[in-house]
Order: C-alpha cells, then structure tokens, then sequence
C-alpha cells in the first residue's frame, strides 16, 4: 500500500501552464523529493496529489485507483505544510484529533495513536497547549504529529524545514528520516535545499518550469545528469561550465565540478589568478580567473593557502567531465 | 517608558492634541446630556452650565416614559439594528469567503459589482424600494427595513472582508480540508475566528448609520408599531413648539444602546489593529 502513479498530468492557472504533463511512479515505502528553482511548479504538482488542486488533465492514481474524483480527505494522504498551519483554536492534542474525530475514529483509538505520535515526536509536555505557546521547531513537529496519527498511506512535505534555523533544520531532517524508516510509509518531500535533498531521498525528481528534467538516485543525478540543468542544480558549489568553443571541443558546453579540478602552482591545463578564496575549514573554495576556461570555481578538500592575485593552474579530471550538446543533453 | 524613542515635549505635543480632539468630539455629545437633566428654564437661561440644584429638572424623561412607547420604539430600533448587523455580517462574510477563495469564472465581475453598492447611496432608489415593499406588504413592517439597511450595509462588509479573508493563510484551508472539514466548518471555524477583528470593524461601520437613520422608518415603517427611537423622538418636534426637554432626553437615551454594542466589538477592534503590529 502507499504507491503513486502520476500520468501525462497537466495544470494551467488561466493562460498560464504550470505543470506541462507530468509523469511519475512512486512505489511503495519510497522517499521521493522533489526539486527545482523557485516556481517551477513543486507545490503545485504536490497539491494536485493531495486533491487541493484540480488538475487540467491526466490522472493520479493512488494504490492503483483514481483519485481525481477522491476528496484530500479519503485519499488516504497527510500533508506538512511550510507554515505549519496548525489551528490556532486547538490544542495540540485537538489540532491531532481533529482529522480522526472527523473520519469518525473510535476515541481510545484516537487516544492510542496520540499517544504514539506524541512519543515519536517528544510532544508529551506540550499537549495541553495552543499553538501560539510552541516554538517554531516545536509547531512543526505538531504538524508532522498531525500527520502521522492520520496513518497515511502517503505523506506529503511541502518545504517542511524551510522556516526553521540551520541547527533545529539538521535536527528535524534526522526525525523525518528515523519516521520514514520507522513507519516504512511512502513519502514525497519538496524542498529548495540540496542537502535535504540529497540525504532523505531514495528518490530525486528535478523539476524545472513545469516539466521533469531527471528522475534517478542522488549518486544518480550526481555522476550521470542528463543535461545542463541537473548538472548545475545537483551539487554544491555549482558545477563549472565553460564554453566548448574556447577550449577546441566540438561540443557546445564543457561541465566539471569544483572538486574534480586539482590545482597546482608550476604546470596545468588552464592558466589562472586566484579572484577570491573562500575558507571553510574542511574544504577551501578558490574562484579563480582562467586565460581559457574564465571564471572557474575550484573546491579543494582541507586547508589550501593562495592569496588572491596568485597565479595558479587549474586541471579538470578528464573522467568526470561532462559534455553538453547544443540541446543541453549530455553527449555519450 | 524609554527615552529613545519618547521625547516630553512630543508626549504633551501629542497629547495635546489628542485632548483637544476628543473635547471637540465629546463636546455636542455632553451639552445634550448636560441639559437633557434641566428644566426648560434651565436650557434657554445657560445652555452651557451643568445643571444646578435650581435648573435640575427630570420633566424630560418623565415626558419621555409618559408620552408615546419609548420602551416599545427602543426594542424596534435595537431589532431592526442588531438583526440587519446580523444578516449584514453572515451573508457579506460569507461573499466575500466565496469571492476570495474560490476561482470562478466572473470572479473579478462579481466582485465588482457587489461592491459598486459603495459608491451608489441607496437613499436614490427610494421610490422603488417603496413600490417594491408596497407591491410585497412589507410596507410598516421591521422586516422591510431589516431587508433594507442589510442590502445597505452589504457592499462596504463585501468589500473590506474580501480583503482581509485574502490574507487568511490558504496552508490553514487546506490542512482542514486534508482533515475532512467541510467548506462550512472551515469558513465558520477557522477562517471566521482570525478576521475577527474585520468584522468588528465592519460591525461598527454598519450599525451606527442603521440606528441613526431617520429616511427609511419614515418612509417605510412610520406606524406607531414599527416606529424606531429616531422617529419616536421626531413626536416632540413640533412646527411651531419643539418639547426640547423631551428630545435631549430621547436623544440621551438612544446613546447608550449603541454605546454599549460599541463597547463589545470595540474589544475586538484594539486587538485587530494590534495584532499585525505584535506578532
Ligand atoms: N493560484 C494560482 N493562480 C495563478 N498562478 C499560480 C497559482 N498558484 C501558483 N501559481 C503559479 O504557478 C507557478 C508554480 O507555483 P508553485 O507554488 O507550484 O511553485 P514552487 O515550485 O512550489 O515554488 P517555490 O519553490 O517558490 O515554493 C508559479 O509561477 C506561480 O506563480
Ligand atoms: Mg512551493
């Protein structure tokens, strides 16, 4: 139980086309995150899961029957939102309780899956209190309470960690990612951050104005992208390209990653000063302004020393660059 | 208090002004109680002076109790007020749920046009509105100005709900309706409670033209079952001989239901012009 079929699924607002036919299977127990610049259509496509939107056309198919007609509510989904979106009005075991009460669950059963979540959640202290008395990190761990006493089969985030600091964030991640292991559910995660993505998914769909560019495993993406754009969006810091033209190649873009090009101070394949360096601690980032390949981005793991003005010379690793084509698909 | 961001001569300055405004506002409202507790003597001789052992007089709202049915005008006003308040603030809340939430086609027309009711006076299709109640028998009924004063306060309620139900965040809408709300549940318990203080405005916007109105009860409704406070105290108005004591008295009396409406939603109002500010 829990797994999603997407077919050709197609959203206009008015004139404008949002999602631009979309077609995706889930499986069952699988994290699937959902990534892609700002407005490029991620919650759209996961309120049509959910049943909030209306698609224009194609169909949705949750455990194998379609839900177009299905309310949110009986299509067996739970939904995270961004904003928490608790009900200021209810406590937080009410804000848990309210979907149960209304799908008519026996009260000792709303009792014993409260109890659970609460547990799963470390929310024991706080039941008795409004939302409006919680921290941000402890509304959202509400929201995610709410969700999981619902007993999905599919559980929707949308941006759930995006409102949260960077500390509560690394805390949260790991607690979604013990829940979808514990609850073996089937879970799909939009979010805009690369670790997020890279970290909780078994899956990665890569969205881009409205159409899937990529779906495949993180190492997936991160060693064989399909084109330009997954290239540049899958890793951190951004994947160099460099005009095939000036290099000699018959292809019209050359792409390699900060960290698949080495430096060396006497000799190497592109001349360069150093712009700006950046010290992380354990990797060191060096922009550096080449004769041939222009503004490059060079990762070097650990401490590396080189002031900017510094003549240094870049080598890509021959095996892990990329070629695009004049479509922007990677030529073989 | 800190001094950062105070300054003494800015508190007075503003206070000053503050106080002046309020005596300029309170003052016409004080001089008809103040001389509603004199004797007509009194009133001539020294509008201006508080009453004294010598002017005190109770002679207009004794006149008031004894002359016609204040009691019964009372309750007319406070129904036709509380019960048009009503229906102005269900339906127009309800509107402008409909308005704001759902995308349909017409949308921004129907918008529009409910809210053209702003700037078109009502008062101009007064004939009609007669012939219409004639034509019904409706005429010397509460209901006829019940249905008036609700189609009178609708576009402005419409107009600024719309607004505000806008800004009520769509994540919550849509966290009921994953829970299994019904639209109704999550217009009336999620949606209704946060533009709250909305309504109260809108509330307060509404009822105080519809408790001093004069044109409709005596258009509509001037029989002497479904006279309204304002036309009750127009009994003392005579061509040649004006019963002043009984006026200010009549006028006295009808502030206070609409003071004390006033005093509820305005509760709500503080706190809605508070809430963006300390969230
Ligand atoms: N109700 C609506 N009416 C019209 N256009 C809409 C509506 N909702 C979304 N859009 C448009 O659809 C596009 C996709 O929106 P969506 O919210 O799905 O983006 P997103 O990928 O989730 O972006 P973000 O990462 O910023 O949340 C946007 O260009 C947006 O302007
Ligand atoms: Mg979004």
């Amino acid at each position: 139980m829990g797994s999603l079929k997407i077919e050709n699924v197609k959203k206009a607002f008015g004139p404008v086309e949002v999602l631009k036919g979309i077609d995706l299977q889930v499986n069952d127990g699988e994290f699937v995150v959902f990534v892609g610049p700002s407005g490029c259509g991620k919650s759209t496509l996961l309120r049509v899961i959910a049943g909030l939107e209306d698609s224009t056309s194609g169909r949705v198919l949750i455990d194998g029957a379609d839900v177009s007609v299905t309310p949110p509510a009986k299509r067996g989904i739970a939904m995270v939102f961004q904003t928490y979106a608790l009900y200021p009005h209810l406590t937080v075991k009410n804000n848990m309780a309210l979907g149960l009460k209304q799908a008519g669950t026996p009260a000792a059963e709303i009792e014993r899956r409260i109890k659970i979540a609460s547990a799963m959640l470390s929310l024991d202290p706080y039941l008795e209190r409004r939302p409006a008395e919680l921290s941000g990190g402890q509304r959202q761990r509400v929201a995610i309470g709410r969700a999981v006493v619902r007993e999905p089969k599919l559980f929707l985030f949308d941006e759930p960690l995006s409102n949260l600091d960077a500390a509560l964030r690394v805390n949260t991640r790991l607690e979604i990612a013990q829940l979808h292991r514990r609850l073996k559910a089937t879970m799909i995660y939009v979010t805009h951050d690369q670790v997020e993505a890279m970290t909780l998914a078994d899956k990665i769909v890569v969205l881009n104005a409205g159409r899937i560019e990529q779906i495949g495993s993180p190492m997936e993406l991160y060693n064989s992208p399909a084109n330009e754009f997954v290239a540049g969006f899958i890793g951190s810091p951004k994947m160099n390209f460099i005009d095939g033209a000036r290099l000699g190649e018959t292809a019209r873009t050359i792409g390699v990653r900060p960290e698949h090009l080495t430096v060396d101070a006497k000799s190497g394949a592109w001349k360069g000063t150093v712009v700006h360096a950046e010290h992380l601690g354990a990797d060191t980032n060096l922009y550096l302004d080449c004769e041939k390949a222009g503004l490059i981005t060079v990762r070097i793991f650990g401490v590396y020393n080189a002031e900017p003005g510094a003549t240094l010379y870049a080598t890509p690793d021959a095996a892990k660059t990329y070629r695009f084509g004049a479509d922007g698909k990677v030529l073989k | 208090m800190s001094t950062a961001t105070r300054s003494l001569p800015r508190t007075i300055g503003a206070h000053a002004i503050l106080i002046t405004y309020t005596v300029i506002a309170l003052f016409p409202v004080i001089l008809v109680v103040m001389n509603s507790f004199k004797s007509r003597a009194g009133i001539f001789g020294a509008p201006l002076t508080p009453p004294t052992t010598k002017t005190f007089d109770l002679i207009g709202y004794t006149t008031v109790f004894g002359q016609g049915d204040f009691f019964h005008y009372f309750q007319n006003s406070l129904v036709v007020t509380v019960a048009s308040l009503f229906f102005v603030l269900l339906f127009g809340a309800m509107a402008a749920f409909a308005l704001s939430e759902y995308r349909f086609r017409g949308n921004t027309l129907m918008g529009l046009y409910l809210a053209l009711g702003i700037m078109i006076p009502i008062r101009l299709g007064t004939v009609a509105i007669l012939q219409l109640m004639v034509a019904s028998g409706l005429v010397n009924t509460l209901t006829a100005l019940i249905l008036v004063y609700t189609a009178q306060g609708l576009p402005l309620a419409i107009f600024i709900l719309s607004e505000f139900m806008k800004q009520v965040s769509n994540d919550l809408k849509n966290a009921g309706r994953i829970d299994g709300l019904s639209e109704y549940t999550i217009f009336f318990r999620l949606v209704l409670p946060l533009v709250r203080p909305a309504m109260a405005t809108v509330a307060v916007f509404t009822m105080i033209p519809i408790w001093n109105d004069l044109w409709f009860p005596l258009i509509l409704a001037p029989s002497e079952e479904t006279k309204t406070v304002t036309l009750g105290a127009q009994l003392f108005l005579g061509q040649f001989v004006t019963n002043w004591n009984a006026i200010l008295a009549a006028l006295s009396l009808a502030i206070l239901p609409v003071l004390i409406l006033y005093v509820i939603f305005s509760r709500q109002l503080i706190r809605g012009i508070t809430s963006g500010a300390v969230k």
